[in-house]
């Protein structure tokens, strides 16, 4: 009776391990195969500002694009009082520390109906960007009603000539 | 007419006295945690056949809730030629919704059932009240490793749960569907962040399993002593537990995601 008791609770221990060890394992797949936890950190790689005078549908936690490479992420989206532009910081990789200091930013769609972006143009000047650059030259989001505005108003000034 | 204020008044009375001893026990219950940590054996029982019984039934719903969502995820997506994000919109539901609350709901009917009956029957056979005779207090003895067991299993169970829905849907969205496995994957880890939905599921299956565990033993510790009033006790667990959790479920949404 007593060596079939402890065979028995051996075999629950057994069973019980597995089942924790399956729900860590599941919590770690989670981790790094679904929500690819290790990618773009806050804490490893450099901030930079850049001011629009309309982000449009852009998001925090959006990819920062150089040549279709995602090289970081937008961390944070915050209107600038003084200036009433949308001042964006985005974090970009510590890989990525050679970008040229007059490296342009604009707003851009992936797809037609995809997230927003936002997509970044080296200059040629010498000195790198770094911790807390602003980047001077940016080019806001499309907004569809300013195209359409703007296309309705040239055919209309070409339709009285 | 008095006679409706009478049953009304006694009935509000009986429900607040009923909350305010479960929510007397569950103190008791949690101060009386001190049992299981000298002696491992009784939790690991409890938590082998609360948790490692009730997986089999978690990996095989799991699955088919994930091959539901990739095909129902589908057919709406394609229209919009977004087919693309059907990674991220089946890992979302489930991280965040319906990994947690469909496994609590499971959890309830097979394993808060089965604590509900165990506890009453105790009861009725009058085994609660023999271990009191021995000086060995059944809350600590019987109800603390038992609440403890659901409050560690579930949150295991979820995220098996999750996992195994979101390789459901890989498997249906992939083979079945004509999908892009590069494409499934990587959107799905752009948009799925690791603190905001998988943390927070994992919060919200842990309320889950302190409620759930909280209703079953406190409804078989409660229940009048008869075997009507165990197989009321069963259902009343099942009733209480899912209605609670789904009220919960939404309070906790509306808290974690804005």
């Amino acid at each position: 009776m007593e060596g079939r008791s402890v065979e028995n609770s051996r075999r629950v221990d057994l069973a019980v391990g597995a089942f924790v060890a399956a729900g860590l394992a599941a919590l770690f797949v989670l981790a790094m195969q679904v929500s690819n936890i290790t990618a773009f950190q806050r804490a490893e790689g450099y901030t930079v500002v850049g001011y629009f005078q309309n982000v449009g549908g852009l998001r925090e936690r959006a990819p920062v694009r150089l040549g279709g490479v995602q090289i970081g992420r937008v961390s944070d989206i915050e209107l600038d009082q003084s200036r009433f532009e949308a001042r964006v910081a985005m974090t970009i990789a510590q890989d990525y520390n050679d970008l040229p200091s007059d490296t342009a930013a604009s707003i851009r769609t992936s797809g037609l109906l995809g997230e927003q972006y936002i997509s970044l143009e080296p200059g040629g000047m010498p000195d790198a960007l770094s911790e807390g650059d602003e980047l001077m030259l940016t080019q806001s989001a499309l907004v569809l009603e300013d195209i359409i505005g703007q296309f309705l108003y040239n055919q209309g000034a070409g339709g009285s000539e | 007419m008095t006679g409706l204020f009478e049953r009304l008044g006694a009935s509000t009375l009986n429900s607040i006295t009923t909350l305010g001893r479960a929510v007397l026990f569950l103190l008791r219950v949690i101060a009386g945690c001190g049992e299981w940590v000298r002696r491992p054996g009784l939790l690991m029982r409890e938590l082998y056949s609360v948790g490692v019984l009730t997986l089999v039934i978690i990996v095989v719903s799991g699955l088919f809730v994930g091959m539901v969502l990739s095909l129902q995820g589908y057919y709406t997506l394609v229209d919009f030629g977004a087919e693309q994000s059907l990674g991220v919109l089946v890992a979302l539901s489930l991280t965040r919704e319906l990994g947690p609350v469909v496994t609590a709901l499971l959890f309830a009917g097979r394993a808060g059932s089965a604590l509900t009956a165990e506890i009453g029957l105790m009861k009725a056979t009058e085994q609660l009240a023999g271990m009191e005779m021995m000086a060995v207090d059944p809350e600590r003895r019987v109800i603390a490793p038992r609440l403890t067991a659901a409050f560690i299993s579930l949150p295991l169970l979820a995220v098996i749960f999750t996992l195994l829905g979101i390789i459901g849907a890989y498997i249906v969205g992939t083979a079945l569907l004509g999908v892009d496995s590069g494409a499934f994957w990587s959107q799905m880890q752009a948009q799925v962040s690791f603190g905001d939905d998988v943390l927070n599921g994992v919060i919200k299956s842990l309320l889950f399993g302190l409620v759930a565990g909280w209703i079953a033993v406190f409804n078989g510790y409660d229940c009048m002593p008869t075997s009507h009033g165990v197989s009321r006790a069963t259902t009343r667990t099942v009733v209480v537990t899912s209605l609670a959790v789904l009220a919960l479920d939404f309070v906790l949404t509306a808290l974690m995601f804005d």
